[in-house]
């Protein structure tokens, strides 16, 4: 019977030494990520490979990808809470956590990259609501309260009947989130890269590639460590979802270009990211578009992929790798291409005026990013350990929309 | 009498005396006045939004190769540069131009424009970045958090942040690592009746390409100038209203 499917669920307990391992892996990524955010407070921002021209740096490309990826994690819950699809409910526990988890990641960088990290109580205290940043704090601590929530509703047998209209909240929230970090470039009249009221959706549409890609390794792990099983016909519906959004961020990104091609003022900035950007151009073309796009239909709609859950797994890096880049294009790119301030002249000063800015991520930066993920995937863990969010199984053989 | 047989002159004596001790009162030690006569308005009386700060910037007298606004603001306000002129902060820095297909050359200052819709203000999460009510825009340095969205935002790339550890700051401009900061118009010359430092330079290095003043009262000099000469605002498409104007590119 469907319902009985997923009724069940455990806590991790095949720990044991692969387990200790793992989290001994990931407090190492956690320290090195303290050590390189002290190291800044401390020397100040010029460790960094920011500069007054690159104002965001690494950081932000982990940052933004973590909490973009947070948002499209929960996209498992919501298509069993909101839409009803029976078999996706034994996994939405898992996909609240891993949202919970690697939003906080993406936080803590954020927060921990700021000029002034000690001054967070100011950021929580003055508020100027004109700012979508200021916004953004409200959505992504609203979001982890409302996955919390949405996971209380999960675990509490008297509850259940609530988790639906959670689920939606939830799910309404993820969507506003993302809008709201996309707004954050959006929003952005000055520049030539961003400014486009397409941010927010192409936003959203990431964050169900970046989400969908990063809940189905995590899944598969989590189902693998556990020895419980995950059938493989859910593995490759939600493979095939992912290929669908990839190909919405395609179009999204394309229309993107496609309009900016056709506004001459712009014609510049197109003719930098496409054509003579350097490594901006090779991370567009190379890394987003062909192995974070292209190959990814390739592996999951031709032979080339191989076994179901192998070209779901190899799909998935291939989406986050280029998800990866695309972030970084977007923020980096973005501001390398100069400001126009007098079109039609070439401009030039002691401030870099009329230059590509050049930038190269730093140690620091690095370590301070893979903290953040070091940090997301440990609260994972734990999660596991300490909660039932593992199904005892996973199956695909219930009739889907049974509410 | 005195020993030329005439009666001293009173009246002098007392304006002299008189003269004297009103000077001492004035003065207790320099630096340090009773009453400050040369004070626009005392500390606690607030900016007025009767008053626009604004700058006129003639580019046909501003020398190419000249730097005299910057040199002088960097002493102002303590800016030091480094051994990477990337991080170094700018509070103005000289723009040269060149007209793609005509070929004809434009030197001119770039500066904080003191937009009255600034979108620094509008993007700063915590409101420390602000504009007063004469149209001045500054940086609380206790509120910025360092999180450099105004610098993204700023469509004159007017904005500095501070990577390092400072030293040898001067009183009047208080720094800090980690902040935001840009140009003040030198609020803190402005509210003593003095101009930017940058203006004073021009004026005295004799170019006059920079002209500061009150943009709402119809008889300052910069609303007289802009009477009679062509001014621009750059990036006037984004409908900013800037406090600094252009005339000659």
């Amino acid at each position: 019977m469907a319902s009985s499917v997923g009724d069940r669920f455990s806590v991790l307990d095949r720990a044991g030494l692969r387990f200790r391992f793992a989290v001994a892996a990931l407090l190492g990524l956690i320290a090195l990520g303290y050590a390189a955010a002290h190291y800044m407070e401390v020397e100040g921002h010029h460790v960094t490979g920011m500069t007054n021209q690159i104002v965001w740096g690494t950081p932000h490309v982990f940052a933004v990808f973590l909490i973009v990826a947070a948002s499209g994690a929960l996209n498992v819950a919501s298509l069993a809470s909101v839409f009803g699809i029976a078999r996706y409910k034994p996994l939405a526990r898992l996909s609240g956590l891993l949202a919970i988890a690697l939003l906080l990641g993406g936080l803590v960088v954020l927060v921990l990259d700021l000029g002034r990290p000690e001054r967070l109580i100011v950021a929580m205290t003055y508020y100027n609501f004109k700012s979508i940043f200021a916004w953004n704090i409200f959505l992504y601590t609203g979001f982890i309260v409302i996955a919390v929530a949405y996971l209380w509703m999960h675990f509490e047998p008297r509850m259940g009947v609530y988790v639906k209209p959670v689920g939606i909240g939830a799910f309404v929230w993820r969507i506003v989130l993302t809008t709201g970090t996309g707004s954050i470039f959006g929003f952005l009249v000055a520049r030539e890269g961003y400014d486009a009221a397409i941010m927010a959706p192409l936003f959203v549409v990431m964050s169900l590639v970046f989400g969908t890609a990063a809940f189905l390794l995590f899944a598969m792990a989590v189902f693998r460590w556990s020895g419980a099983a995950l059938d493989t016909q859910v593995v490759t519906k939600l493979a095939n979802l992912l290929g669908i959004f990839v190909a919405a961020s395609l179009y999204l990104t394309a229309i993107y270009h496609l309009t900016n091609l056709y506004i001459t003022e712009h014609h510049g900035f197109e003719r930098f990211l496409l054509l003579d950007g350097g490594v901006h151009t090779t991370l567009f073309w190379l890394v987003q578009v062909a192995l974070g796009g292209l190959l990814v239909f390739a592996v999951l709609w031709t032979p080339l992929g191989g076994p179901p859950r192998r070209k779901a797994v190899v799909a998935s890096i291939l989406a986050l790798i280029g998800g990866a880049a695309q972030v970084y294009v977007i923020i980096i790119g973005g501001q390398a291409y100069p400001l126009e301030m007098f079109p039609g002249m070439d401009a030039s000063s002691s401030f870099f005026d009329g230059v590509v800015a050049h930038y190269s991520p730093s140690l620091p930066e690095v370590g301070l990013g893979l903290g953040g993920v070091g940090l997301a995937l440990l609260i994972a863990l734990v999660g596991l350990r300490v909660l039932p969010f593992v199904p005892d199984r996973a199956a695909g053989d219930v009739a889907d929309r049974q509410g | 009498m005195n020993r030329y047989g005439a009666q001293p002159d009173q009246a002098r004596r007392r304006f002299v005396g008189r003269a004297g001790a009103t000077a001492a009162m004035l003065t207790l030690a320099p630096g340090v006045s009773l009453i400050d006569l040369v004070r626009a308005k005392s500390d606690d009386v607030p900016v007025s939004a009767d008053t626009r700060w604004g700058m006129l910037v003639d580019a046909t007298k501003c020398a190419e190769g000249c730097t005299d606004c910057v040199d002088a603001c960097n002493d102002e306000h303590g800016l030091q540069t480094s051994s990477r002129p990337e991080l170094d902060a700018q509070y103005i820095r000289k723009l040269d131009l060149r007209d793609r297909t005509t070929g004809k050359t434009y030197s001119l200052p770039m500066l904080c424009q003191h937009c009255e819709t600034a979108p620094c203000v509008d993007v700063c999460p915590t409101g420390a970045s602000f504009r007063r009510a004469d149209g001045i825009v500054l940086v609380d340095k206790h509120t910025c958090i360092g999180c450099r969205y105004c610098m993204m935002a700023c469509p004159y790339k007017a904005r500095s942040f501070v990577h390092e550890n400072l030293t040898d700051q001067v009183p009047n401009t208080p720094r800090g690592k980690g902040t935001v900061e840009s140009c003040t118009f030198c609020a803190h010359r402005v509210d003593r009746d003095r101009e930017p430092a940058c203006v004073e330079a021009c004026t005295r290095a004799g170019h006059d390409a920079l002209t500061f003043g009150d943009m709402s009262d119809p008889h300052s000099d910069i609303s007289v100038m802009a009477k009679k000469i062509a001014t621009r605002q750059i990036r006037a498409d984004l409908r900013l209203n800037t406090g600094v104007r252009y005339h000659g590119v």
